[in-house]
């Protein structure tokens, strides 16, 4: 398993292709904090986000901020919330708008695996619960849009050191998650067949 | 000792909930502490290491920064043991942890998660219709209140599952559900936590037993010594079952499994699991018919 750092928002696919489950990555750059109400009014209420998703990095959470009397949001507490419930934007994130990397917690389950083969995409599994550290890691909440949606807004933020992040779904067909429930459902034949 | 008056009493447990809701979310307790660095140090996969080696250094920056462990602030959940001669009404007491939850957001401030369960529009500072939440037990011949606060995160809450099953599966139905549970929970609440299980009384009572149970210290037993060793049973048979740390393969996938039981009906036999994640916050507090704090994290 290798150890890589990536800089987002990327511009050569390279980046994406060459990182395989259960590699180690550290992020540099800006990434994209999104989350469930965020996605439903880009996808369910046809609303065009007022950011740009190239090649971006997304980051499934609703950030602890505080807003200073300048209009900025200054952080509190980030941390990163479970993806699964976002599975069924993948596709679309990656066709309509271009993003490259989703990164949330707890995984994806399989019906991610496919399009982000074909859309050369990864999910990224952060440590969920690790918020303390995650916020270190955060230099600055750059941009926020959709305040009104608060904390389920559209935020850039630029990250130092984002990580470490583990590749729990690579863009070649391999999903971490896949593997250990195929392994697990056998184990339990197995621990049933004791009682 | 000078006699609280119920408006003192109310002051008191009011500080005391705005206390603990921010203490727990930002310290954790010593036997979880422990639990975390046995776990960090008996996990083998490359893996399942990265991520247990990570929330030792989570944990040591939110003690070095003072910060939350975790974002999701969580629904505040108390559990209230209240004295037969305390001098506050559980009426008066219930609305002293309201508002203690609510000064805690706003001072400190901390995310506000509560929202219409329909709209979806923010109810107010984690308060809310039936927000917070509290679990009540009464105690006689005793003029004390112990409060905890837990605050629940919906990562670990929304692995909830409850399963009606029959006399005949027996206990073995007990066990395959537990596993098939948390097998099914993948990395989705934050593996390694506790397991609640609430086994007998009724559908809603073994759900509401399964979260008392995880509000246990860690690796404590249950009193009955047939249900404590099936807590020992399936702590040990889920931690067969490679999940691991946040669902990525490994050794560790529970730090423990308490259950906490309660007699049943002769043609039922419930049994419900509710998850707590790695962060299992916990504080708590004795306050005295004179309303004077004790804080104490070993209950």
């Amino acid at each position: 398993m290798a150890n890589h750092t990536v800089t987002f928002p990327i511009t050569d696919e390279q980046e994406i292709l060459k990182l395989r489950a259960g590699d180690e990555v550290t992020v540099q750059g800006h990434i994209i904090g999104i989350r469930d109400r965020t996605q439903i009014r880009i996808f369910d209420q046809g609303v065009e986000p007022p950011m740009d998703l190239r090649g971006a990095f997304l980051l499934h959470t609703a950030p602890g901020v505080r807003k200073l009397d300048s209009g900025k949001y200054e952080k509190v507490c980030i941390g990163t919330t479970t993806s699964a419930r976002m599975v069924r934007f993948t596709e679309p994130l990656g066709t309509q708008y271009g993003v490259r990397a989703i990164c949330g917690k707890g995984g994806f389950p399989d019906e991610a695996i496919e399009p982000m083969q074909r859309l050369g995409m990864v999910y990224f599994a952060i440590v969920g619960g690790a918020a303390a550290l995650e916020t270190t890691q955060i230099e600055e909440i750059e941009e926020v849009a959709w305040e009104e949606l608060m904390p389920e807004c559209l935020w850039k933020f630029r990250v130092k050191d984002f990580g470490p992040l583990t590749v729990g779904i690579d863009a070649h067909g391999n999903s971490l998650y896949h593997d250990v429930q195929t392994a697990a459902r056998e184990k339990l034949k197995e621990l049933y067949a004791r009682f | 000792m000078t006699t609280a008056t119920t408006i003192d009493l109310a002051f008191a447990v009011e500080d005391a909930a705005a206390h603990l809701y921010v203490w727990a979310l930002k310290d954790i307790p010593q036997d979880l502490r422990d639990a975390l660095d046995a776990a960090r140090k008996r996990e083998t996969s490359v893996t399942g290491k990265r991520v247990l080696e990570t929330i030792h250094r989570n944990v040591n920056i939110a003690d070095s920064e003072k910060n939350l462990v975790c974002q999701d602030t969580g629904i505040a959940v108390y559990t209230c043991r209240v004295g037969e001669h305390f001098p506050l009404h559980p009426a008066r007491i219930y609305e002293a942890l309201k508002a203690g939850t609510g000064r805690a957001t706003v001072d400190h401030p901390l995310r506000s998660n509560a929202v219409h369960t329909l709209t979806r529009e923010n109810t107010g500072p984690n308060i809310g219709y039936r927000l917070p939440i509290v679990h009540w037990e009464f105690i006689p011949d005793w003029d004390g209140l112990d409060v905890k606060c837990v605050p629940k995160g919906s990562g670990s809450e929304n692995m909830s599952f409850l399963k009606m099953c029959v006399p005949a599966d027996g206990v073995k139905g007990i066990k395959e559900f537990v596993l098939e549970s948390i097998v099914g929970a993948g990395g989705k609440p934050c593996p390694p936590g506790i397991v609640g299980v609430g086994i007998g009384g009724t559908a809603d009572y073994a759900m509401y037993l399964a979260k008392e149970a995880i509000t246990r210290p860690v690796g404590t037993r249950n009193a009955d010594p047939l249900v404590a060793e099936l807590e020992d049973e399936l702590y040990g048979l889920l931690n067969e079952t490679g999940i691991g740390p946040m669902g990525l393969g490994g050794d560790v996938t529970v730090l423990q499994c308490h259950i906490e039981h309660a007699d049943t009906h002769m043609t039922l036999n419930p049994v419900a699991v509710n998850y707590q994640c790695w962060a299992a916050r916990r504080a708590s507090v004795h306050i005295d018919a004179a309303g004077n704090l004790d804080f104490d994290r070993e209950f």
